[in-house]
């Protein structure tokens, strides 16, 4: 298997790259129906709902109560006007602190 | 929105790359290989699940084009990204876009879509993708070279990162606009479904429930136009 690990690693750059740079390179300039352009601006909140639920559950493996808690601790800072760094911050403090104590 | 704002608004990747890339040198380690072959893949790749993915797959044995098939259904998701990231950029060249194609990642996208500015500069998005992409490097080898994770409370801690992150830049674009709140319970929802009926792999989970809620958001406030 050594041998193949490089043709590995080519062969995922390539598959990596294509639907990365073939969206912002063939649509520039182009002008999109307006429900489809709706539609693209929709997706980075979309995604975002979908990157964080359910994944942040499980950052330790088998506790959901630490994801949770880590959540919770995210939103609060968020909801309470935090910048990104200090949600980041806090969140890794609370979490710390927790398995620490806990 | 010069390549300096870019450098700090990336800052949090940075961070949350660092426990993640250790973990990979370690475990890319621990599966055979070289640390110019992992260093390489982070170098090259630049795709953390699939990075992940691969190892698992690579030491079980499985065929290398099924890893490369793999990879490619992993990160079929950036189609979506990069095809909505183009409605916020400043055109540009497009051997300029080819180039920093390269470094759209879930999170670097992230950071970038959530501007509240349109027409983005080539050079801001510059700067958020080489800190975080130096980050995933240089940590990557650091993990394989020291072999060796950061202490346990620590990284168990600084596993949240990335989602912390996430929900940093998704809560104040949702407060006092229904529609982004909207969009995001709804890729939320989908996906969970998705994830505990066990009905998709993650890359198609994903993509399906962001395509799901856009296409459904967007169809809803269509219709609510016209009424009104």
């Amino acid at each position: 298997m050594e041998k193949w690990y490089w043709w590995i690693i080519l062969g995922m750059a390539i598959v990596t790259y294509i639907p990365r740079a073939f969206p912002l390179t063939f649509l520039e300039g182009r002008e999109l129906p307006p429900l489809v352009s709706g539609v693209l601006r929709n997706i980075p909140f979309a995604v975002l709902g979908a990157l964080i639920f359910p994944a942040i559950l499980f950052v330790q493996e088998g506790n959901l109560l630490f994801g949770f808690i880590g959540a919770v601790a995210a939103f609060a800072l968020a909801f309470a006007g935090a910048n990104v760094i200090i949600v980041v911050m806090g969140s890794i403090a609370v979490l710390a602190i927790y398995s620490l104590i806990g | 929105m010069t390549f300096t704002n870019g450098i700090r608004a990336g800052l949090s990747i940075a961070i949350g790359y660092c426990p993640i890339a250790l973990t990979f040198g370690l475990l890319a380690k621990t599966t055979g290989l070289s640390m110019w072959e992992a260093t390489a893949m982070s170098m090259f790749v630049f795709a953390g699940a699939a990075q992940y993915i691969s190892l698992t797959l690579i030491s079980t044995g499985v065929d290398p084009i099924l890893i490369v098939l793999n990879t490619f259904v992993v990160n079929i998701r950036h189609f979506l990204m990069t095809a909505s990231l183009n409605e916020k950029m400043q055109p540009d060249a497009r051997w300029k876009k080819a180039i920093y194609a390269f470094g759209v990642t879930d999170e670097t996208f992230s950071v970038l879509a959530t501007q509240k500015r349109d027409n983005i500069r080539t050079s801001f998005a510059a700067g958020v993708i080489l800190i975080s992409y130096g980050s995933w490097v240089v940590f990557t080898a650091l993990g394989h070279v020291i072999g060796a994770n950061l202490p346990a409370f620590l990284q168990a801690a600084m596993s949240i990162a990335l989602y912390a992150m996430f929900v940093g830049l998704l809560v104040p674009s949702m407060k006092g606009n229904r529609k982004v709140a909207l969009l995001a319970l709804f890729g939320a929802v989908i996906h969970c479904a998705l994830y505990w009926s066990g009905l998709l792999s993650t890359g198609w989970a994903i993509l399906v429930a962001t395509l799901g809620s856009a296409i459904l958001v967007e169809i809803l406030y269509a219709r609510k136009g016209r009424v009104a």
